[in-house]
């Protein structure tokens, strides 16, 4: 079967090789040096500073974003052709269809995460570009997974990426919702309790992406080898917990 | 995939293209302009609606957001003075920003060297305060702005004793190695005989000697301010 998924695997990443998406992600890189260039001339002071912070959230947003869309429409364009039913209609395992596809996905999240962590280069030392740019590729592998989870279960573009950026934003968000949540003073009442309690199973089924990918490392050099052990830890488990729901969808799907 | 040549687009086509483009065009000239009106500045969110907006990008969004602040004095069509700033909400929307990035320097140094500049007495000793305040946090990075705003206190509010506890504050609480030891030892400093270029020199050199400035942009910024300080004083 490993052959098999290397196949997917090689022929998904040809495919938004041949799509025009590198372009797209280097215009992405284009115009976030020349955004953040632009900003960080207007500062009084920290202009270095303010021109990082600015081109890594704008990187990070916009790479996601395009990982997100081209794993939802290409995979939406796959099953609108027929072509899940016709490579499943061959002597292959579900499970080696979906794990090529993920394989691809992930190999493609590569390109832009490495793209654009050589741009922070220009901004910070290398240790520090290099933990930012392994982030941003399994904050990619986590998002790319999540995509294709929502593609299988929704079937349709829109469906899938409001969810995609729904999970994403509230991943990203959680943490911030949880202190609120629990620092309200004096509200000990059985609704806040509630939303309290609503919110923690939320934050147990998220991963925490507001670890991930910090800008903190490319402004201030905080990073360090050991904070990003707990990343490489959460990509593994949340992968394996999205394939895993991946696969219980594609199983039960009716072809 | 090849495209056809234009001719297969038929005439009606092509018209409707241009007529909308120079409709547009026409409209967007017809327009009034921008009135030059003082946009008040809106109140700061809270921090807890920050943190949620920035999704997981605090330090970003503190550097934006000062951007943002800054061009209050700036819009266009119009340079607002800054003394025509509601500075309690300035103050608040610095707070805010110094509390989403706590290490940057900037909300400070917008505090000291541009709201704390103003001719209004009462706004000018509200931003020292801020920074004195706000200096408690972190004495050992903070400790230029309140250096500045206890010259500033002396020489343009006429304050000696609240230019004293300025420097005494650096004095206690900023002990650290990174300190330089002539900062440590501001009190003295205040209390010689020096005019206010000549204060503003040594601290700028001091803080320049120590590489406590190295943004070429606030170097240039600085450059700028001694000038006018210079052309102040000779014109007195």
């Amino acid at each position: 079967m490993i052959k098999q998924i290397q196949t997917i695997a090689f022929y998904t990443l040809m495919e938004a090789l041949r799509n025009r998406l590198m372009w797209l992600v280097v215009l992405v890189a284009l115009t976030g040096i020349g955004l953040s260039g632009f900003l960080g001339e207007i500062a009084i002071t920290e202009s270095r500073q303010v021109q990082v912070a600015l081109l890594a959230a704008f990187l990070r947003f916009s790479s996601v974003f395009l990982i997100a869309t081209f794993v939802v429409t290409s995979m939406v364009r796959e099953l609108n052709d027929k072509g899940l039913e016709l490579v499943l209609s061959l002597p292959l395992p579900r499970a080696g269809y979906l794990l090529g596809k993920l394989a691809g996905f992930a190999a493609l999240a590569i390109v832009p995460a490495l793209l654009f962590g050589l741009l922070t280069l220009f901004f910070t030392p290398h240790t520090q570009a290099a933990l930012w740019t392994i982030s941003l590729i399994g904050e990619l592998w986590i998002v790319a997974a999540f995509s294709l989870l929502c593609v299988l279960s929704f079937n349709q573009s829109m469906t899938a990426l409001s969810a995609v950026m729904a999970f994403y934003l509230l991943s990203r968000s959680i943490a911030a919702l949880l202190l609120i949540g629990k620092g309200t003073s004096g509200a000990n009442t059985i609704s806040q309790q509630a939303i309290n309690f609503i919110l923690d199973i939320i934050a147990a089924l998220l991963p925490r992406l507001d670890n991930f990918t910090s800008t903190e490392w490319l402004v201030y050099h905080s990073g360090t080898w050991a904070a990003l052990l707990p990343l490489l830890a959460q990509t593994g488990i949340y992968l394996a917990l999205l394939s895993g729901a991946a696969l219980f969808d594609l199983y039960r799907k009716n072809l | 995939m090849r495209e056809r040549p234009i001719s297969t687009v038929p005439k009606s086509a092509l018209l409707l293209l241009t007529l909308g483009l120079s409709l547009q065009l026409v409209w967007h000239a017809g327009q009034p302009q921008h009135l030059a009106q003082a946009e008040d500045l809106p109140p700061a969110p809270s921090l807890s609606a920050l943190k949620i907006i920035s999704f997981g990008e605090p330090i970003a969004l503190a550097k934006a957001l000062m951007l943002y602040l800054q061009a209050f004095d700036n819009q266009p069509g119009l340079r607002i003075p800054f003394h025509k700033l509601d500075y309690n909400r300035v103050e608040v929307w610095l707070g805010r920003i110094l509390e989403l990035d706590s290490p940057g320097q900037y909300p400070l140094l917008a505090a000291s060297r541009l709201y704390g500049e103003v001719t209004d007495e009462t706004r000018q000793r509200q931003m020292h305060n801020f920074i004195y305040q706000r200096f408690f946090d972190d004495p050992n990075h903070r400790w230029p702005w309140l250096a500045y705003v206890a010259v500033t206190s002396k020489h343009q509010l006429h304050d000696l004793p609240l230019a004293r506890k300025y420097a005494q504050a650096i004095r206690l609480n900023a002990t650290g190695n990174e300190v330089p030891h002539w900062a440590k030892q501001m009190e003295i400093f205040i209390l010689e005989d020096l005019n206010e270029l000549e204060s503003a020199k040594v601290l700028i050199g001091g803080l320049l000697e120590s590489g406590q400035i190295s943004d070429g942009h606030e170097l240039r910024f600085l450059e700028r301010r001694l000038q006018e300080m210079e052309t102040k004083a000779k014109t007195k």
